[in-house]
């Protein structure tokens, strides 16, 4: 198959009589990292949420590996290799991180050991309290315990929703190098950032949506570069 | 001073059977607190599940008694439960068919859902008010006791004496072993840690692949069976009465606040906590304090029994007052 | 719920022709006489002036309800507390009863709600590691001296002409003087639970007015000084004259003959229907009270908080303070209701207050009626209670319809016997389908 690995084209849709997406269009390679940036309003999480099947489209379509998923629910999409994290409410509170990451993978049949022990290999902090309540942790491991809940269905697309809000800059930069780290792994991930200076960094791809149509898509560094994106978009 | 009386004295006429009454509220509010904590609202036909499933059994019971089946010393009625609770579990599952599941796909408001659960209590009032009537049934056969106050005075030659009976006692070790076997469930297999992550996060839970209806079923399975086996301990205890299985509820939904909505462990504790507290206020101390060197005028009765439902309802205002969420952390309110 | 408020056309003419079968069931109920009516305009005159007692009641949880979505599972209790006034208001007072322990009574009272008042300020003002013992001082102490000054006051009124009376007594007080003081003794109750139960979630506020139901009921059964409890309260003065009084007047007697009835008979309906007169002028003027409250800003905003009250909030609507309002004012017209009935009666049975029957039967009606509708609210009340009555008679007769081909023996006994039980599965059964196929009632609100 050629062409992009995940391939969200024309999206049109909202949740009342107003569209929000209005012809939006994400893509990502295997292995890259997407991050979807703009304004508040622009539809970001919206367009995320569209892609997962959590809101109904009235136009466009969504594909993985060329198979077309625009009608499946969003479980049906977890099951062809789709992660979600949202962006609250995203762990068991009064479940353990082991058993948060056991929920993860509730609807694997075979033997999950050898992902959760990679989960624990990348994120080290969270291993040494995994009897513990995933709600007493801090805000930066919950961030963790969530991203490690969605890899253990070992998707090949992540997506995450604002996986730093709330966090403070050192956790911040502490997650993106996860987050590189899970790419290199070979999953796509797609992600939205309020925190857009950082998050282009690492982007392979970024998109700068505004009133929910692609305003600006180009590599993360030649949107870093283009003076017209700082202005408007990144505060000069 | 006759410390030893005393003590006797307390664990005869307070520890003993608060024991056992904690030990039924407790299988009660676990079902309530179940309930919460998945479906989301407080469920008023729990007491009448209670009844209804206390009334199969005592027919079973009746049944199984008339073909000569018995347990020697244990009751009958225990044989017969398994069946009372696969009976009401049927008809529980089908009041969620036909009741409870449209108000959820909908999602309506929990006020609601406690609405629909009224209209179900009504009906299973009337249904065992029709299948079994509105007296006093008791159905307590085999032994009696398992101390009685002669042998334990002979034993001891104190004074005072000191009775078990069968069904206390039962009580308690039904009531542990249903605990051990609930929480193990939930704590160790797949199916429970599944509930307790829908009661964690119903969302994530559905993202993670969780079927909703299963983990419903199942709560109203796990549910019913508590109430039947609190049901039928209930009336084993202190006689089978329609009416009291309503007011039982207050008792229960107090020990399921007081616990934590939605937390099972707050469930057991608070079902003790108000059982030792309802005893222990309208227990007229008089001997005990006649036993430790006081002459009392009175009985020393802080309230008289017709009040001990106000017991469980002050303990109910008191953590409204100060801890909504229950002393075990449940539902946020 | 919001989705199920949406405004529908519904035909204006709706509520009038229900309101017309109803009438045409009650004339069928005094004048035909078989299997199905009765054909005494006695039976059917008492049926309506319940039905209208009902629509009282009904029309204080509609406002609890209808109006702010609050779930008052206690009706029965705030029922019984305004029963409690013509007793205390309009009974003719004890010989020797005030003077055995009146004055020490009320002391009693006074103290332990100083207690609890002085328990909150202890809760307020002090702090520290202090805090919790001084609460626990103060209510000890406050308990102790309580019953020191309770218990003998108590024995002694209830010694006191124990087979007649055992009681305080009332005031003597012309009865109608009572319906407002019930109002308020219900009102004062809904305070106390609504300040606590209410702004936490909403179920808390039904387990709470549930608790707070059976203990009311329950007081009123043990306190033999107040209420005389199982003894019961008869002999509670009447706003209308009395059938006998009646039926020794010439003058009426001669009337009655006018009109081709026996004194009996015609004294029976005067009396019925001046009862009627008095409670249907109650229900319209809460019921015009209620329409002009609703038409004003007050009741938009109670609407908008119902509607959405996370929106009101984020408005800047305090909702706990408006629900604890309604919720005071339902629960007034719901003591009202009480104090109405006892007066109907001319007896308070502190025994008959039972919760299906006071609580639950009057959410049916609500709930049939059309929740949010003042006048369907009232529908609901009467034709529910019509139906109510009628299923003692109708619920045998079915019975027997449907186990005809039974052969005779236990089982056919059994179901016969069971026939009046049926009426709890029936109201459960049209809850559910109410609430479900048209949870706006038979008359939706506009």
């Amino acid at each position: 198959m050629a062409g992009p690995y995940l391939s969200a084209t024309a999206m049109r849709g909202g949740y009342g009589k107003a569209d929000i997406l209005n012809g939006c269009t994400l893509t990502v390679e295997r292995g890259q990292i997407a991050v979807i940036v703009g304004p508040n309003g622009a539809g970001k999480s919206t367009a995320m949420k569209a892609v997962f099947g959590m809101l109904h489209l009235r136009e466009g379509q969504v594909a993985l590996a060329g198979e077309d998923i625009t009608h499946l629910s969003p479980q049906e999409r977890v099951r062809k290799g789709m992660g979600f994290v949202p962006q609250t409410h995203n762990i068991f509170p009064t479940m353990t991180v082991e058993e948060n990451l056991e929920m993860g993978a509730f609807i694997r049949e075979d033997d999950y050991r050898d992902t959760m022990a990679q989960v624990y290999e990348l994120f080290p902090a969270v291993a040494d309290k995994r009897k513990q309540n995933a709600g007493e942790l801090s805000g930066g491991q919950r961030q963790q315990v969530a991203v490690g809940r969605a890899l253990m269905t070992k998707p090949s697309l992540l997506m995450l929703d604002e996986p730093t809000a709330g966090v403070s800059p050192i956790v911040m930069d502490e997650l993106f190098d996860r987050i590189i780290e899970v790419a290199r792994t070979g999953i796509s991930i797609l992600m939205v950032e309020q925190n857009a200076r950082q998050a282009l960094e690492i982007a392979d791809i970024g998109y700068v949506l505004v009133q929910g149509a692609n305003r600006y898509t180009d590599s993360g560094q030649a949107l870093l570069a283009d003076p017209e994106v700082r202005r408007t978009f990144l505060g000069g | 001073m006759d410390i030893l009386n005393a003590l006797v004295a307390i664990l005869n006429f307070v520890v003993i059977p608060a024991a056992s009454y904690g030990a039924q509220l407790a299988l009660g509010a676990l079902g309530v607190t179940l309930i919460y904590g998945i479906l989301r609202f407080s469920n008023f036909a729990h007491g009448d599940t209670m009844a209804f499933g206390a009334a199969l059994v005592i027919l079973i019971t009746w049944g199984l008694q008339s073909i000569g089946v018995s347990l020697g010393p244990l009751p009958t009625a225990l044989l017969a439960l398994p069946f009372g609770i696969a009976l009401t579990a049927v008809f529980i599952l089908g009041t969620d068919r036909v009741v409870y599941r449209f108000y959820r796909s909908k999602r309506s408001a929990p006020i609601i859902l406690v609405m629909a659960s009224v209209g179900v209590m009504f009906i299973m009032n009337g249904l065992t008010r029709l299948i079994i009537g509105v007296d006093e049934i008791r159905f307590d056969d085999g032994a009696r006791f398992l101390i009685t106050v002669q042998q334990f005075r002979a034993w001891t030659g104190l004074s005072e004496g000191l009775s078990l009976r069968v069904s206390q006692a039962l009580t308690l070790v039904v009531t542990a072993l249903a605990c051990w076997a609930l929480f193990r469930f939930l704590n160790r297999s797949r199916a429970g840690k599944a509930m307790r992550a829908y009661s964690d996060n119903e969302d994530l839970a559905l993202l993670s692949g969780i079927d909703p209806e299963r983990v419903v079923r199942l709560t109203w399975i796990i549910a019913t069976a508590l109430a039947v086996t609190a049901g039928t301990l209930y009336g084993l205890d202190k006689s089978f009465k329609v009416f009291n299985y309503f007011q039982i509820l207050l008792p229960i939904f107090a020990a399921a606040i007081v616990g934590g909505l939605g937390n099972p462990l707050g469930a057991v504790a608070g079902g003790f906590i108000v059982a030792f507290s309802e005893v222990a206020v309208t227990y007229p101390w008089r001997k005990i304090a006649t036993y430790l060197g006081f002459q009392p005028d009175g009985l020393l009765q802080l309230l008289s029994t017709e009040y001990k439902f106000a017991v469980s309802f002050v303990i109910l205002i008191v953590v409204l007052l100060f801890r909504p969420t229950g002393l075990f952390r449940g539902k946020s309110v | 719920m919001s989705n199920t408020r949406q405004a529908e056309a519904v035909s204006p003419w709706r509520a009038p022709i229900l309101f017309l079968i109803l009438a045409a069931l009650f004339l069928a109920e005094g004048s035909f006489r078989n299997a199905l009516f009765s054909g005494s305009w006695n039976t059917a005159l008492a049926i309506l002036n319940m039905g209208l007692i009902s629509a009282v009641m009904a029309l204080g949880v509609n406002m609890q309800w209808g109006y702010a979505g609050l779930f008052n599972a206690g009706v029965v209790g705030f029922l019984a507390l305004g029963g409690l006034a013509p007793v205390l208001v309009s009974t003719a007072p004890v010989q020797g009863a005030w003077a055995a322990g009146g004055p020490r009574v009320i002391l009693a009272l006074l103290v332990g709600l100083g207690t609890l008042v002085l328990a909150a300020q202890v809760w307020k003002r002090v702090s520290g590691l202090m805090r919790v013992p001084a609460l626990i001082a103060v209510l000890v102490l406050g308990f102790v001296l309580y019953r020191w000054l309770f218990d003998p006051a108590v024995m002694a009124i209830e010694a006191n002409n124990s087979a007649r009376a055992g009681n305080i007594g009332g005031l003597g007080w012309p009865v109608l003087l009572s319906w407002p003081v019930g109002a308020l003794f219900a009102a004062a109750a809904a305070w106390g639970v609504g300040k606590v139960a209410l702004g936490l979630r909403s179920d808390y506020l039904a387990i709470a007015t549930l608790g707070i139901g059976e203990i009311i009921v329950a007081v009123m059964r043990n306190e033999e000084w107040l209420s005389r409890g199982v003894k019961n309260v008869s002999g509670i003065p009447r706003p209308v004259p009395y059938e006998l009084e009646l039926q020794s007047s010439p003058d009426f007697v001669a009337r009655a003959a006018e009109w081709g009835l026996s004194p009996a008979v015609a004294s029976g309906i005067w009396v019925k229907l001046l009862y009627a007169g008095l409670f249907g002028a109650v229900l319209l003027g809460l019921i015009l009270l209620a329409e002009l409250a609703l038409k004003s800003p007050w009741g938009r905003m109670m609407r908008a908080i119902r509607d959405n009250e996370t929106a009101a909030e984020a408005m800047g609507k305090d909702v706990t303070r408006r629900h604890l309002q309604i919720f005071v004012i339902g629960s007034a017209v719901i003591g009202l209701a009480g104090a109405m009935m006892v007066t109907l009666d001319g007896l308070l049975s502190p025994n008959s207050f039972n919760p299906l029957r006071y609580t639950f039967l009057i959410w049916v009606m609500v709930i049939v009626g059309g929740s949010g509708n003042n006048w369907g609210a009232a529908l609901g009340a009467i034709l529910i209670w019509f139906l109510w009555i009628k299923a003692e008679v109708w619920g045998p007769e079915f019975m027997r319809l449907v186990t005809g081909p039974l052969p005779a023996g236990a089982l056919r006994d059994h179901l016969l016997g069971s026939a009046p039980h049926m009426r709890f599965i029936a109201l459960g059964v049209v809850l559910l389908l109410m609430l479900r196929f048209a949870p706006r009632g038979l008359v939706p609100e506009k």
